[in-house]
């Protein structure tokens, strides 16, 4: 059976273009992300009691310790996690004494004056000068991932003629990916409180490799089939090869998103978010390199590129962004 | 490859999945496996030839409970004409004696980029005093009143060294300090001074004879004994100090001060509960991926299936074992990219498989198919693991950047992942097929998870 998905590639890119629109919407509108501290600097602390505490006494009292931005969120267990500015180091005089004891301290001892004895399970912060190192690390990781694989392309299809278009088009199509993840958790942002934390930007990355990881397979055959059937249209080559990687495709994605799956509802809420980011971007990642990557290149190869622009303004957009 | 290389390449393989689950089988099976079935307890082998004395896997601090900190060296207080490299240097290097002294196992402690240095502490849970142990320069002086500006005040004590020029009496000319009692059950700091220490504190001392001597630390006054008699070698200070204070004074001492001040960038502790609840539901998800990927390949590519479990268990062992003996640092993230690449190695798999059930169609024989789909899938396995090898460059490169352990983790657990899952894929699977062709067992194309029931002739079959 052979379906003709290359003719329908304009319904596909507009599929993309309702996928990220509402995401790339929430993105641009002020407060787009919601950065976790990894990137704006503050203090997260996990605290169990050994009694249960109700959420408004918590607040209070993280109000009267003058935190009145914390964020109390509850877990299911009774375990408290709660959001602050960074607490105040110690105080110190000029040589590194200790003269005060340090913001965390003090609110630990006045939490368990109030709600009797607790457990600090975790406790990060992060200073203002680490995180803007991170975020500039991490634009510049996704980046240089971008030009490595965009290089690499270019090199590993050197013998086919204008190779350096497939690096361009892998790399369209990883961004499309890269603007659903990040759209769809910035409107998680603004409905759940979702933050981004470096782990993040890990899941980001992943998804980038694994987006060109399974473009690169469908350009292979696009790339065996133009030497074997020289002179056929590349549209039926592009076609062709669609349909002789798709069942590949499809199992491949499935056995991913499976042991995802199997992560999300196992592996504990340390990592949900984690896990989630990489669900997203990995089933993203399948879409896209099936039905906009290689599309790219048959829209690339008959110049339809000003043909694009006059149509419909959504799909303008689905190319412009993807 | 022969028949006979053939089979000794499976002997070979077979031998190294032995190998692993030795290496890898824990002490406790109950805690990673349904115990309905009374596992073997072993106490892990015991690997003693060279460093290999490891039984359990590396974990990091996520997984196992304590504190990272990431310091800054105050690089500006860098004294004039100081290289600012050997200065930091010099800070970690100090901090390295403390975090040993204090007795932590297996510390991390790195310097990162120009004036960052990492510190994690496995297991300690006491940030403050961990911040204050590490944190503090120490700076000892010994100092006498002088009127300057017709007001009485601490100058540092100044005296000839051995090289003939006067120089002030610090911290530095300890040989070794020690936690004592006085009669009173109080916490003292006894000193003994190095030889030109000793000469240096006997001249002050005699010139101080009934006067005070003031003992500093950070420009702080400790204690200010008045002097009795002069004093070379030994001495002690009786500071009012907690066994703890006293404890931590002796190891910064003996260590030495800290060459620059350092601020606190970062600080990261986890309890170790909570670690131990991350690994057992990592466990339990990787079983069950494990379990839901074997399941979905031996349904829809049956024979094929089977073989390609075979070869997704030898990965997961092996894999294992390799983080078990290099060892690799496990953080909650770094299995979750194990776990994540347990999907992904039988990607070649399915490429290959995808690829024989092509040729199979195109008529050719199931022999030649094998070969056929080995050989063509080939390439497009190269460039796909080639661009995620890229990625978990640049992840690994990021995350050291910036000594973010868990994203390093990450990129290695996947790298090492993908590398191995290309060996396992490949090589296991091609032996492992070349076995049951070779033995015309099966050659019904059901078996490979194809529509038609039409056997195929066996023609060809050699090997």
């Amino acid at each position: 059976m052979l379906y003709d998905l290359v003719s329908k590639r304009y319904t596909f890119f507009l599929i993309s273009a309702l996928a990220i629109i509402p995401g790339f919407i929430s993105l641009i509108l002020p407060g787009g992300l919601r950065p976790g501290i990894d990137f704006t600097s503050g203090s997260i602390l996990t605290i169990r009691f050994e009694r249960d505490v109700d959420q408004a006494s918590m607040r209070q009292a993280f109000s009267d310790l003058g935190h009145h931005e914390a964020v109390v969120q509850r877990a299911d267990d009774g375990t408290y996690i709660i959001r602050t500015t960074p607490l105040g180091a110690e105080g110190r005089d000029e040589s590194g004494n200790v003269v005060v004891a340090s913001e965390r301290a003090r609110v630990e001892t006045d939490l368990s004056n109030r709600f009797g004895p607790l457990t600090v399970l975790s406790f990060d912060q992060v200073s203002p000068i680490v995180a803007a190192e991170i975020v500039k690390n991490s634009v510049f990781a996704v980046l240089a991932a971008c030009v490595g694989i965009l290089l690499y392309l270019w090199w590993a299809f050197r013998h086919v003629k204008e190779s350096w278009r497939y690096g361009v088009c892998a790399v369209l199509a990883l961004v499309h990916d890269v603007l659903v993840v990040l759209g769809i958790f910035s409107i998680l942002g603004r409905i759940f409180a979702v933050e981004l934390d470096a782990l993040f930007i890990t899941a980001l990355m992943t998804v980038i490799g694994f987006s060109v990881h399974d473009t690169i397979v469908v350009f292979d055959r696009i790339r065996e089939n133009s030497i074997r059937h020289l002179g056929e249209p590349f549209e039926d080559i592009v076609n062709h090869s669609l349909m002789q990687t798709m069942g590949r495709s499809f199992t491949t994605s499935l056995t991913v998103l499976l042991t995802l799956f199997t992560l999300w509802l196992f592996g504990g809420v340390t990592i949900r978010n984690f896990v989630l980011a990489l669900l997203i971007g990995i089933f993203s990642g399948t879409y896209s390199s099936i039905f906009n990557a290689s599309m790219f290149l048959v829209v690339w190869e008959n110049g339809e590129l000003g043909r694009l622009f006059g149509r419909g303004r959504r799909t303008e957009t689905a190319l412009a962004r993807a | 490859m022969s028949d006979q290389r053939n089979n000794i390449f499976i002997v070979f393989v077979f031998a190294l999945a032995i190998a692993s689950i030795l290496v890898v089988w824990p002490q406790k099976p109950s805690n990673y496996l349904p115990d309905v079935i009374p596992w073997p307890k072993s106490e892990g082998v015991h690997l003693d030839w060279a460093d290999f004395h490891r039984q359990g896997f590396r974990l990091g601090l996520d997984l196992q409970g304590g504190t990272h900190l990431v310091l800054r060296a105050d690089t500006s207080k860098v004294p004039f004409g100081t290289d600012v490299n050997q200065a930091v240097d010099g800070v970690t290097r100090v901090i390295e004696k403390r975090v040993n002294t204090y007795g932590v196992a297996e510390p991390i402690i790195q310097r990162r980029g120009n004036d960052r240095i990492i510190v994690e502490l496995p297991g300690v849970r006491n940030i403050e005093e961990a911040k204050n142990l590490i944190g503090k320069t120490a700076q000892m002086d010994f100092r006498e009143q002088k009127t300057v500006d017709g007001k009485l005040d601490w100058v540092v004590a100044t005296a000839v060294g051995n090289d003939g020029v006067e120089k002030p009496l610090t911290g530095q000319y300890f040989k070794k300090a020690e936690v004592g009692f006085d009669r009173a059950g109080k916490p003292i700091i006894l000193f003994e001074f190095e030889s030109e220490g000793a000469k240096m504190f006997g001249d002050i001392t005699k010139r101080l004879i009934n006067k005070p001597l003031g003992i500093f630390l950070d420009n702080e006054p400790i204690s200010t004994p008045t002097v009795q008699q002069q004093i070379t070698d030994r001495g002690q200070i009786t500071g009012s100090f907690t066994i703890d204070e006293a404890r931590n004074l002796v190891i910064q001492l003996n260590a030495g001060a800290l060459p620059l001040p350092v601020t606190v960038e970062e600080e990261r502790t986890v309890d170790a509960t909570l670690g131990a609840d991350s690994v057992r539901k990592s466990v339990v998800a990787g079983e069950i991926a494990l379990l839901i990927v074997a399941l979905f390949m031996v349904l829809y590519y049956r024979m094929l299936g089977v073989v390609a479990t075979l070869a997704l268990l030898v990965y997961t062992l092996v894999v294992l074992a390799i983080f078990k003996l290099i060892p690799v640092t496990l953080t909650l993230a770094g299995i979750a990219g194990f776990i994540l690449s347990i999907g992904m190695a039988v990607d070649a798999n399915i490429l290959i498989f995808e690829r024989m059930k092509e040729e199979l169609r195109s008529g050719k024989t199931v022999v030649a198919s094998i070969e056929a789909g080995f050989a063509r899938a080939w390439p497009s396995i190269r460039d796909s693991n080639v661009s995620t090898m890229i990625t978990c460059g640049i992840l690994y490169w990021f995350g050291s950047n910036f000594g973010a352990s868990i994203v390093m983790g990450f990129a290695l657990t996947l790298a090492i992942g993908v590398i191995a899952s290309m060996f396992s894929a490949i090589t296991v699977t091609r032996s492992l097929l070349r076995i049951i062709v070779g033995r015309r067992a099966v050659l019904n194309p059901a078996l490979f998870g194809m529509p038609t029931a039409r056997r195929l002739e066996p023609a060809g079959v050699q090997g």
